[in-house]
């Protein structure tokens, strides 16, 4: 019998596939498309203490394989985020998962704080936030730093913590143990590739902000070599993102290491994109006997 | 309730220079869309992974024909001008707000360039006494003309160089003939210099006007955030971002900060 079922810190999923933070809105805005049921988790986009406003536009700048964007974590703040997504993704049969933004360690406390006791079930921390307290320098781009916002944060939350890597580092497993020294309950990652795109004829950039975040199919290679290296290096589990973009995408993240895996661009480019990657995975499964993820998991 | 729907191309053909006119099949998009919308065509050539946004010219619900036009300016672009008779795309719609026609004395239609057709299917369903100014670059890039005349509407025309109708542009020639009236509506779509313009007229005037803007998008349906545009939030006293494709495309000119 086929078991699709994954445990992350204590919480059942009942499929690897969940949606990757800020590409899936807070989920109704696919609701026309998929049934949100299926999934195994939503990870809602990004919410901070406060509103944000984010970046002036152009924010999107479709590159070979992939996009870059800087959208600037605009989101109408965690009040509004209680009040309107919590009961929206509460009437589905699924987990929900709360990206939390900020630019201070008080920033991220806060929004966690007004989260205990909300009906979430797991909150998902992106540490490629920059940190305004350290000239804009990303919480996780130095282990001291996301050690010590990891274990600030842990402090105050109620619900298992997932600590979001940025991938712009140079040792990967160095910044995964040290989120999980923090008290990190499980990693996700990776977080957006930083890139720019010139538009030649106008002599300026696409975006902007100049500089923003790659994402889809092109960053896949470098996704999958991350979650290998931090599987390697931590005990707790992983979420695997990065370009997936079908059901053999998401295996060779499983192999890799990864306990779940989150979709991203990919709901941009085939809104029903979620359900066929777990439907693929359903077939591999099959095609090749696979009774349970845990026999394939980190198998190479 | 959007969808993503295998369209069949039943037409598609070079109208002017770089613009094509183009017939999908598309049963159940076609029956939700209102004027004003736009789908998102996927470019499945392997390189573009994004879909593009296109404005809908008009619709024919009963047998669930979309109409569009689209000028070729890359490569998404150009894979749609390829497409045959026959061939399928893949199409999510329909996307955006699209125009509130009301009732008024006079309603005036105002397109400039690619900008022109979401505004046929309007004027389509406009009643009452309409005037429609079209803005072209030339004469070679002509488009809709002869059947907003159709219509019945009366039409004006301008283009940069002269070369057919007034020389200059559309909100110049509006003046010029003073065919805005106390109760006109403008509706209206093409590049931000016009738009502001006509926006700026507006405001003299005061008249309402409804200006529908481009941005980039990536996902068309709100869940991004990436098609950002700058308004002045009445409730909230201050600028915010508001999203194209889903609060969008079409805004109160008095809203949209032009110079953000
Ligand atoms: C709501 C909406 C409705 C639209 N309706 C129409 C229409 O009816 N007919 C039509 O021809 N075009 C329309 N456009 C513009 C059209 O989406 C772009 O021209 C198209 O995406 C370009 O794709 P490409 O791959 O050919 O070019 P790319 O290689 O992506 O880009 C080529 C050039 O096009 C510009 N461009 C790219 N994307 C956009 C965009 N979203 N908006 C404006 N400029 C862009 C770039 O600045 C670049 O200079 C609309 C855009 C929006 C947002
Ligand atoms: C438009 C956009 C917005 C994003 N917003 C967030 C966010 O709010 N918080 C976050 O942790 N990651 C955010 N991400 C990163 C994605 O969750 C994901 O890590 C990344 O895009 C790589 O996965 P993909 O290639 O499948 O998209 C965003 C990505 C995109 C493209
Ligand atoms: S294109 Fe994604 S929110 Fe508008």
């Amino acid at each position: 019998m086929l078991d699709m079922r994954v445990n992350i810190c204590g919480v059942e999923l009942k499929n690897p596939v969940v949606t990757a933070s800020g590409t899936f809105g807070s989920g109704h805005e696919y609701s026309d498309f998929i049934d949100l049921s299926r999934l195994g988790a939503v990870i809602v986009k990004g919410v901070a203490d406060k509103p944000w406003n984010g970046n002036k536009p152009p924010r999107i700048a479709e590159v070979y394989g992939g996009m870059i964007n800087s959208v600037g974590l605009q989101n109408p703040g965690v009040d509004y985020f209680i009040k309107n997504d919590i009961p929206f993704l509460r009437q589905f049969d699924t987990k929900l998962i709360v990206n939390v933004c900020g630019h201070t360690a008080e920033e991220y406390v806060n929004t966690v704080k007004a989260l205990r006791q909300q009906d979430v079930d797991m909150i998902e921390l992106n540490i490629s936030c920059p940190n305004i307290k350290a000239g804009g320098m990303a919480f996780g781009t130095d282990c001291q730093m996301a050690e010590k916002v990891v274990s600030e944060v842990k402090k105050y939350a109620d619900k298992p913590l997932i600590v979001k890597l940025s991938p712009n580092v140079s040792d990967i497993a160095l910044i995964a143990k040290a989120a999980e020294n923090g008290g990190a309950d499980a990693i996700s990652l990776i977080n957006t590739i930083s890139a720019m795109k010139i538009d030649i004829y106008k002599r300026k950039t696409v975006l902007d902000s100049k500089i923003g975040g790659m994402s889809g199919p092109a960053i896949k290679p470098i996704a999958v070599r991350m979650v290998y290296q931090a599987s390697k290096a931590v005990n707790i589990p992983i979420i695997g993102l990065g370009g997936i973009s079908s059901g053999e995408d998401a295996i060779e993240f499983i192999m890799a290491g990864a306990d779940a895996v989150a979709v991203g661009t990919a709901n941009f480019m085939n809104p029903h994109a979620c359900i066929d990657i777990i439907d693929g995975i359903e077939k591999y499964m099959n095609d090749f006997s696979v009774n349970n993820l845990s026999e394939i998991k980190g198998c190479i | 309730m959007k969808k993503v729907e295998n369209a069949v191309v039943i037409e598609n053909k070079k109208i002017a220079s770089n613009i094509y006119d183009m017939f999908l099949k598309l049963d159940d998009i076609a029956k939700e869309s209102v004027c004003g919308q736009f789908i998102e065509m996927y470019v499945d050539n392997g390189v573009n992974i994004l879909p593009r946004p296109i404005s809908i010219c008009e619709i024919n619900a009963n047998e669930g024909i979309i109409r569009i036009m689209f000028q070729v300016v890359g490569s998404g672009t150009t894979y749609f001008s390829n497409l045959k008779r026959g061939d399928i795309i893949r199409v999510l719609g329909p996307c955006g707000n699209g125009f509130n026609i009301k009732e008024t004395d006079l309603s005036i239609i105002v397109g400039g360039g690619i900008g022109i057709p979401p505004l046929f299917e309007t004027a389509k369903r406009i009643k009452g006494k309409k005037v429609v100014v079209l803005g072209f670059k030339n004469r070679n890039s002509v488009i809709l003309k002869d059947e907003f005349e159709k219509l019945g509407a009366e039409v004006l025309v301008s283009s940069d160089d002269g070369s057919i109708g007034f020389k200059g542009n559309v909100v110049e020639l509006i003046k010029e003939k003073g065919i805005a009236e106390k109760n006109s509506i403008i509706y209206s779509c093409g590049p931000i210099p016009m738009l502001k313009a006509l926006s700026e007229f507006a405001d003299e005037t005061n008249i309402e006007c409804m200006v529908s803007l481009e941005e980039r998008m990536a996902c068309g349906v709100g869940a991004c955030v990436g098609c950002a545009v700058k308004v002045f939030d009445k409730d909230k006293k201050e600028e915010i971002y508001k999203k194209v494709c889903t609060d969008g495309p079409v805004f109160s000119s008095k809203e949209v900060i032009f110079d953000a």
